[in-house]
């Protein structure tokens, strides 16, 4: 072997926690930048990327199976501009109940489902993804989007013989085309009404492209047949709504790492080589070039980080899927995998940061005379620390700790590093939790947490969308109307809401008429929205002004103001039944659902044009400490003469939330990691270069406690003032990006969505930098307690 | 009773010679004992021995009945803050300290108050013609005046022994003088003291008794001392008593 090859060999082997320290930031620094990486890439463009990947349908169609044949909803697959089709497939809309042995209570009434008989998921148009358990083979299985865990049971008992289903998996169509599938033969038990075809498009698929195709299939049908259709575009839409709202959050996590994986990386090689200047100067003295240290030194960096390196993308991968999997419920789309190319890119830019530092540092240290890399390795420059030492001194502090509290500012530039790493993983942790707030106060508004009850009738199949969670409610084509748009045949809501009152139990309630509407020189329809009573606590949040006070006034969202250009205090014209009502605009209200373009008012502002109008829907309050199945279950045996069923309120436990808070808590726990071990190198360089102070200290009779008290001292102040800084820092951060969140959705979040940040939370923030801190020293700590006086007194 | 008590005492580092091998020594209370011997014959590992900053492979060590062989670190630390004060070769000062900040430092970390701690330094420091120095750090000291920050700190605790590795090994002739009058005087007023040095000067001028170690054994036999058991150790050796 060369005198090089022994000099490296030695280098590596003989200074094992160094070489550890390299490998594992190199390690920790790739994993997050594969990490980051790719959330940033998964973070373009979602929606696209998935609809591509999955084979989506640009264009879905439900034909009435009562008017068409299979054999005519299959021939329209020839259609000029359709490239590929799949079905025809066929679907019911229909209401289960949850069964026995289901996770919740048995009987419950739950949303109606389009339900598609399919029997290969992964072929053709609109190939769904099995994100848990497995696809439906055979009778009584069923697969879901969402709802029920699996191993639970569906009840459709509106259906002859009562059929029950047990889920046996969850899945996601990116077209969203249904909301469960069975196989073809088991849809018959549930007597399908229609036939979907889903239609890709030979063209690029625009607006028109689809109206062209859609228009074509109609006519290559018996006439009325077509009961409704969805394109890619209304989905898209809707995707991008909600993709907008989170992605300036992921790409800001996705920054963050990269960012401290550089930082990570740099100050460990740069620390590493600054603390061989003495051998450095002994080789030299050996007869060694500069050139040769260099390459030495180059040698001694790149072999233990590229083996950290190698070990980090395999991490990053293996981590990188159940994150990407927790994107892509939060984009509502399908899993994506690691590209190939963050992998190269990340390599590439770990090897680059790792040879510059380490050429950096080695060739400052190998351009040193000899005689001061000689002296200058052996120890630190004259007069520094010394008036932290003096300072510290005078404190009323044991003293191990005052000895401890002074180290840092012997080396000023490690101690800026250490600094600096400690605020990086301080402003993550705070963005996270900061950011977790803010979404959570999102989901309950958007969700009216607070009713914890919903009563509603047991809808009939197309009867319309309700008001439920998420911007897309509802799955398949879109039916024209229900048969009853005002429910005119629906119960009194006086009488029903009553019925709800004298239930014990019950706080609070009201009713929601919801019927479609224009509004005065706008295109397309608003949701309307009478109450029957004051929503206000239900979790709704205004943005601006007030409540409605009486009939007459109402509140909008943020996109239907925009949309008609008016402010608090204007008049809208609603025109409601060919009937033009003017409308005040009392206040701004935040909601996203319908894409925001709703009016809140009171039910009496429509029933005094439209009187037929009822409530289709009740919320409920339930009073603290009493059982909410039990509840539910006695308030759904009194609405049974109104044909009303309650269930649970299914706002707040959106699946966005859960996949957001995994994600968050996934991130911020690998960036303070990073952050930790970061601390970890420098305390021991700290400590390696104090050895012999330290065998000194144990001589005069420092106990290993105490010893342990000095090194976590070390990294105290460095962890309260990383902690004071990186605090604001991450609260800045929250401050620019969730607003910036509302505004790509095109909302204005309410206030307190951005005032998450109580005193308590905030001094625990704050010393969350110590903590980090102190994780780092901890390994350190141990070494400088066990040491054995002799050996240290020894070291040179 | 002897203050000192090393029985069948032996040390070894590595697969190499023993540093120590079965040595047997007492040591009486307000005896000055100088060991000699050549680079590598096992005086720094006697010294770090009897100070508990080792332990021995074999054989028992009492010092001021205290037993150091079965010691942990912990105990041993508070056995070196109760019995042992140590001077080095090369000082051992802490730079970014001020010398008043280096001596009270083991009387700290035994738990004495601040202000009984700076009351003890000043007079330790005027007693060794060091007051002027008490807030100069010690890059700007003599050697001399290093030497005695270090044994005022060495003092600060009211030591049973004062150990000293070659402690005039670092300074030239004039300081090192200065140190040797500095240990004969310690002595003369009843402090134990154990030196290891190559000066026979500081040996004839300070030691009560001195022991030879050539290759880890004792040789001669000093007064109260065994030998340890080899054929080596028949030869006559000199001893110097005073």
């Amino acid at each position: 072997m060369s005198s090089l090859g022994k000099v490296v060999r030695s280098g590596i082997g003989r200074r094992r926690v160094q070489t550890v320290v390299i490998l594992l930031s190199a390690f920790m620094a790739v994993t997050a930048a594969v990490l980051g990486g790719s959330l940033l890439v998964a973070s373009t463009a979602p929606f696209d990327k998935a609809f591509a990947e999955q084979h989506g349908a640009h264009l879905s169609v439900l034909i009435d199976a009562a008017r068409a044949t299979q054999t005519q909803s299959a021939a329209t697959a020839e259609i000029s501009g359709v490239s590929e089709s799949s079905g025809p497939y066929a679907v019911v809309t229909a209401a289960p109940e949850l069964g026995p042995g289901s996770s919740g209570p048995a009987g419950i009434a739950l949303r109606p489902l389009t339900i598609a008989g399919r029997d290969e998921p992964s072929q053709g148009v609109d190939r769904v993804s099995i994100l848990d358990g497995r696809w439906a083979t055979g009778p009584g299985e069923i697969v879901l989007t969402e709802g029920p865990a699996i191993g639970s049971t569906l009840v459709f008992a509106d259906r002859p013989g009562k059929p029950s289903f047990t889920v046996v998996g969850r899945a996601r169509s990116v077209s969203r085309t249904a909301d469960a599938w069975v196989t073809p033969p088991a849809i018959t038990a549930l007597e399908p009404t229609g036939y979907q075809m889903l239609y890709r498009l030979s063209a690029s698929a625009l607006a028109s492209d689809v109206d062209t195709v859609r228009s074509a299939v109609t006519a290559a049908l018996p006439a009325d047949t077509v009961l409704g259709s969805q394109s890619w575009l209304t989905t898209k839409q809707a995707a991008d709504r909600t993709t907008a709202l989170f992605v300036p959050f992921l790409i800001a996590f996705g920054l963050l790492g990269l960012v401290m994986a550089v930082l990570s990386v740099g100050s460990v090689i740069a620390g590493a080589v600054g603390a061989g200047t003495y051998r450095i100067g002994v080789l030299k003295a050996l007869g060694f070039t500069p050139a040769q240290v260099v390459r030495a030194y180059l040698a001694q960096a790149l072999i233990p980080a590229g083996l950290g390196i190698g070990l980090g993308v395999v991490a990053g991968n293996l981590l990188t899927i159940p994150v990407l999997r927790s994107a892509s419920d939060v984009y509502e789309t399908t899993p994506s995998g690691v590209a190939p190319w963050v992998d190269i890119v990340v390599v590439s830019a770990a090897v680059a940061v790792v040879t510059a530092t380490a050429w950096a540092a080695s060739w400052r240290a190998g351009r040193l005379r000899t005689v001061d890399a000689l002296a200058v390795g052996r120890t630190p420059a004259a007069g520094r620390g010394r008036l932290a030492a003096a300072l510290s001194a005078r404190l009323p502090l044991p003293r191990p700790v005052s000895l401890g509290l002074a180290q840092p500012f012997a080396r000023p530039a490690r101690m800026i590093a250490m600094v600096a790493t400690v605020v990086f993983g301080t402003a993550a942790v705070a963005l996270a939790v900061g950011l977790a707030a803010s979404l959570g106060r999102v989901e309950v508004t958007r969700s009216h947490d607070s009713a914890g009850v919903m009563v509603d009738g047991s809808s009939p199949p197309g009867s319309g969308p309700g008001t439920g969670s998420g911007p897309a409610s509802g799955s398949g084509p879109r039916r024209p109307g229900p048969p009853d748009p005002l429910n005119e045949n629906g119960p009194e809501p006086a009488t029903v809401l009553a019925a709800i009152a004298s239930q014990p139990g019950t706080e609070a309630a009201y009713g929601i008429a919801e019927v479609p509407a224009a509004i005065a020189g706008l295109s397309g329809t608003i949701d309307l929205l009478g109450f029957t009573d004051d929503p206000s606590w239900a979790g709704f949040e205004l943005t601006e002004g007030r409540w409605f006070h009486g009939t007459g006034e109402a509140l909008a969202p943020t996109p239907l103001l925009t949309a008609t250009a008016a402010k608090i205090g204007d008049t809208i014209t609603v025109v409601l039944d060919d009937q033009r009502v003017p409308i005040r605009i009392v206040g701004e209200v935040f909601s996203t659902e319908n894409d925001g373009l709703q009016l809140f008012t009171d039910l009496r502002t429509l029933t005094a044009v439209q009187p037929k109008l009822k409530p289709r829907e009740y919320r409920v309050a339930v009073a603290d400490g009493v059982d909410l199945d039990g509840y539910i279950t006695a308030l759904d045996k009194a609405m049974e003469p109104f044909g009303l069923n309650a269930q649970p309120n299914p706002g707040g436990h959106s699946d966005v939330l859960v996949a957001l808070n995994t994600l968050t808590g996934l991130l911020t726990v690998l960036l303070v990691a990073v952050a930790a071990l970061g601390v970890l190198n420098a305390v021991v360089l700290q400590t390696r270069e104090r050895v012999r102070e330290l065998g000194v200290h144990k001589a005069m009779g420092m106990t290993p406690r105490q010893a342990i008290m000095v090194v976590l001292s070390s990294v105290v102040l460095i962890g309260l003032i990383g902690g004071v800084l990186g605090v604001p820092a991450g609260m800045a951060l929250h401050s620019v990006m969730v607003p910036a969140m509302g505004d790509t959705a095109g909302v204005r979040l309410p206030q307190m969505v951005l005032d998450v940040w109580g005193p308590v939370l905030l001094v625990l923030l704050g010393l969350g930098g110590i903590v980090i801190a102190v994780a780092g020293a901890l390994l350190p700590a141990g070494w400088a307690a066990r040491i054995r006086t002799a050996t240290a007194l020894r070291t040179e | 009773m002897p203050v000192i008590e090393l029985n069948g005492v032996s040390r070894r580092y590595d697969e190499g010679p023993p540093a120590l091998d079965d040595v047997t020594l007492t040591v009486a209370a307000g005896e000055a004992i100088a060991v000699l011997g050549p680079s590598g014959s096992g005086k720094s590992t006697l010294l770090n021995l009897i100070a508990g900053l080792d332990r021995p492979d074999a054989g028992t060590v009492t010092v001021a009945g205290v037993r150091l062989d079965g010691l942990g670190e912990a105990a041993s630390a508070r056995y070196r803050r109760a019995h042992v004060g140590m001077i080095f070769q090369f000082f051992n000062l802490l730079d970014d300290l001020t010398v008043t900040d280096n001596v009270v430092l083991p009387a700290l970390l035994a738990g004495m108050s601040r202000a009984d701690a700076h009351r003890r330094c000043a007079s330790l420091l005027e007693s060794l013609g060091l007051a002027r120095h008490a807030k100069a750090y010690p890059g700007r000291l003599s050697g001399g005046q290093r030497q005695r920050v270090a044994v005022a700190r060495a003092l600060m605790n009211r030591p049973t022994l004062l150990l000293a590795d070659e402690p005039t090994g670092a300074l030239d002739s004039a300081s090192g003088d200065d140190v040797r009058k500095l240990l004969a005087d310690l002595n003369a007023e009843g402090q134990t003291l154990v030196l290891v040095t190559h000066d026979e000067t500081l040996a004839a001028r300070c030691a009560t008794r001195t022991l030879r170690l050539v290759d880890g054994h004792v040789m001669g036999t000093p007064t109260g001392a065994v030998a340890s058991k080899t054929p080596a150790s028949e030869a006559v050796v000199s001893e110097v008593d005073r």
